[in-house]
């Protein structure tokens, strides 16, 4: 694309994702967007505003609780909604769990994180929507790398990564039958390092926790996690002071914190790009085998 | 800071993914818990080294057959640009998913095995790079370390290369002798081959100029979503939303919407909070009208000095992407851009042999099948030629009974 007109690499990426979000807008009769409070899913928030303003959004916010969250997060999201006076849904993973329908993990390392699933597709069932937004990008994970921007899942959400439909230019086909729905990860072609710099230049606030502050945290299997009821503790773990950020915004039992001074955004901008370890490094989920997302995606994963 | 986008052509024995592997490797752009996970991983080289081709195959059965079966996108970038990766199967079998890849490219790289030279697979690639439209193209000469990093064998490539070149009309076409194994001239020049003073790839990838693109100037928008508040406040407010495939849009310009023909004049361009001079190709924008005209999703604006080919009859390049043969007696759907409409294939003018380039009749269009066909749409098209605009000169067919994508549509001439 050409940058006679100083169109960098942004401003391509956020064409690219306005384009894709009005095509969702076009294609589906009832979207959602997949709303997680994470950096990913707060530039969506963003980008569809520059897509749909001063219109509202064609489609609902949609959060899945797993009732595992930091408090920032959820003040963040409260007020984020109210600012902007868009719907919010809130999918609980606590109301499947006291129906029977989602058994909550057990031992140290137990996590809400899988369960979420189990809600996610009973709230696309519920509200019946067609399409579901969401902030994923090919750089985070292999599997993720080989997925379409318009993904196919099937009544069970699950997507079967040797159907997958031909993708072309920037012709999206959500053509589907009724009980499939497709998820849409318009920041796709995004990196963890596009995102903040994008966040820096559109100045977009974010909750607190990503940036470096006073914590109390346990060391387990060489990650800092926070210290906090969620998370299944016993005598051998011990509790420190220090000073952390996250570079995820997850279930508070799986998103690991990193020791961190970075308090601005340029300092954070200027971390990630000496950084050697990615960021689903930090992901307790990613940690369980070469095919963690791959085989959690065929199951109905965002 | 601007993109590139390129894709990679080689199978798996022209070592494509090892090549990709190094880029990524050598610009650091492969983290410490990604690389421990692939010094894990059972596969190794011959020699022990890491295996770098299991950076870029995602899928349990990529890695169990050691193939690339499915597009994979990667990403890195140094400090000149940033660029996505389309690392492409090379089998015949994928050849759709080859398609897929190239479709957003804007430059090719060919890999060629120096012990073999170019071979069927090497024409067959090339044919897709011209077939898709790409630009610039980098044959990659691999495997220098095999063949004594000879300048002689680089040299016979490149003369058999360039006649190839010449037939498919092929024209910034860059060649570089390298060993993606051994990391000569990927990201570093090689001192192995001193009789080489070109630049290493990636040098020519951070320096290629990708705005010398042959695309139309012809202001075109076709309409996604039409904007309307209904507030009491925004009573009146009506914004045409959509990204410009190609050309300018300034306010005051007379415009035409198709397929109705109504035209007006450019009020204003927003862009969220902005008010804008100007939209360009790439750019997604809102416009608006100083009259009023009847516009939905899937109508198309275009400025009304330069308009564009309006037909429900066209010539096409079709590549066939389903396990289900095309079937001339049914009817398909044909997505251009936001239009959708109902569509026939009114006749298969020719078929292409993809390892040899002959053309022949055909009476069947299967999998992984190219060749030349007649379309017939329900509605007229407001379309230009691929050659001219890769957005509005290429549509995708649709299966109605199964809603899958079955061919990939390039127009290139008017049909009688």
């Amino acid at each position: 694309m050409s940058n006679k007109y100083n169109f960098d690499y942004l401003d391509e990426l956020e064409a690219e994702a306005i384009h894709i979000l009005r095509e969702v807008a076009g294609q589906f009769e009832k979207p959602a967007l997949l709303f997680s409070g994470g950096k990913d899913s707060i530039t969506l928030v963003r980008l569809a505003e520059k897509a749909f303003r001063p219109g509202k959004f064609p489609f609902p916010l949609v959060h899945i609780d797993t009732g595992h969250n930091f408090e920032e997060t959820i003040d963040y999201r409260d007020r984020m909604v109210a600012r902007l006076g868009e719907r919010l849904i809130v999918g609980s993973v606590q109301q499947s769990i006291d129906e029977g329908k989602a058994v909550e993990q057990k031992g140290k390392n137990a996590s809400r994180n899988a369960l979420q699933t189990v809600t996610l597709l009973e709230t696309i069932e519920k509200h019946q929507f067609d399409a579901c937004i969401g902030g994923a990008r090919r750089d985070e994970e292999k599997a993720r790398a080989k997925e379409r921007i318009f993904s196919v899942r099937d009544e069970f959400g699950q997507w079967d990564p040797k159907r997958q439909r031909p993708e072309l230019w920037n012709v999206y086909n959500g053509k589907i039958h009724k009980g499939e729905n497709v998820r849409v990860f318009p920041i796709s072609n995004w990196t963890e390092l596009d995102v903040w710099n994008y966040i820096r230049r559109e100045n977009i606030e974010l909750p607190s926790i990503y940036f470096a502050h006073d914590r109390d945290v346990i060391t387990r299997n060489g990650q800092l996690m926070a210290a906090s009821p969620f998370v299944n503790m016993d005598e051998e773990d011990i509790v420190e002071r220090k000073k952390v950020r996250f570079r995820t915004v997850g279930d508070i039992s799986c998103t690991a914190a990193i020791a961190s001074e970075a308090d601005q955004i340029d300092d954070i901008i200027a971390e990630i790009s000496q950084s050697k370890i990615s960021e689903r490094g930090a992901r307790m989920d990613d940690k369980v085998s070469e095919a963690a997302m791959e085989d959690r995606k065929k199951g109905g994963y965002f | 800071m601007n993109i590139l986008k390129f894709f990679t052509a080689g199978s798996v024995d022209d070592g494509k993914s090892t090549l990709i592997g190094r880029l990524l490797y050598d610009t650091d752009s492969i983290l410490a818990d990604q690389l421990e996970a692939i010094q894990n991983a059972n596969r190794k080289n011959d020699d022990g080294t890491v295996d770098l081709a299991i950076l870029t195959d995602g899928l349990r059965a990529e890695r169990e057959q050691g193939i690339t079966i499915d597009v994979a996108y990667k990403y890195f970038q140094t400090d000149k640009r940033k660029f996505i990766i389309a690392d492409t199967p090379g089998h015949i079998q994928y050849t759709r998913n080859m398609v897929t890849g190239a479709s957003t490219a804007n430059l090719a790289i060919i890999l060629v095995d120096a012990r073999n030279g170019v071979v069927e697979q090497t024409i067959r690639h090339s044919y897709l790079v011209s077939l898709l439209g790409i630009k610039h193209v980098v044959v990659a000469i691999n495997k220098m370390d095999m063949v004594d990093y000879s300048e002689t064998v680089f040299e016979a490539i490149t003369q058999k290369y360039k006649s190839l070149a010449e037939e498919l009309k092929l024209q910034d076409v860059t060649y570089i002798p390298v060993s993606a194994l051994k990391g000569d001239n990927i990201v570093h020049q090689s001192d192995r081959m001193p009789w080489y003073n070109g630049e290493s790839l990636l040098h020519f990838l951070e320096q290629v100029d990708t705005d010398v693109q042959e695309e139309s100037d012809k202001a075109r928008m076709p309409v996604q979503w039409v904007i309307r508040p209904q507030t009491d406040e925004l009573h009146d407010y009506r914004g045409y939303a959509g990204r410009v495939v190609s050309g300018t849009f300034k306010v005051n310009d007379k415009i035409t919407v198709l397929p109705s023909g109504a035209s007006s004049t450019i009020s204003k361009i927003e862009f969220f909070d902005k008010e804008l001079e100007e939209a360009s190709s790439g750019q997604s924008v809102t416009i608006h009208l100083a009259s009023d005209v009847d516009i939905s999703r899937g109508d198309t604006i275009v400025n009304s000095s330069a308009l564009p080919q309006e037909s429900k009859l066209v010539e096409a390049d079709l590549c066939w992407m389903d396990t289900k043969a095309l079937d001339t007696s049914i009817t398909y759907l044909l997505q251009h851009n936001s239009k959708v409409t109902k569509c026939k294939i009114a006749e298969v003018v020719y078929k292409v042999d993809i390892n040899t380039l002959d053309k022949h009749a055909a009476d069947e269009f299967k999998l992984n099948d190219i060749g030349r066909v007649v379309l017939k749409t329900a509605d007229n098209l407001p379309f230009d030629f691929y050659g001219e605009s890769k957005a509005n000169g290429s549509a995708i067919l649709i299966d109605s009974r199964t809603n899958l994508t079955v061919g990939a549509t390039m127009f290139r001439a008017l049909a009688d």
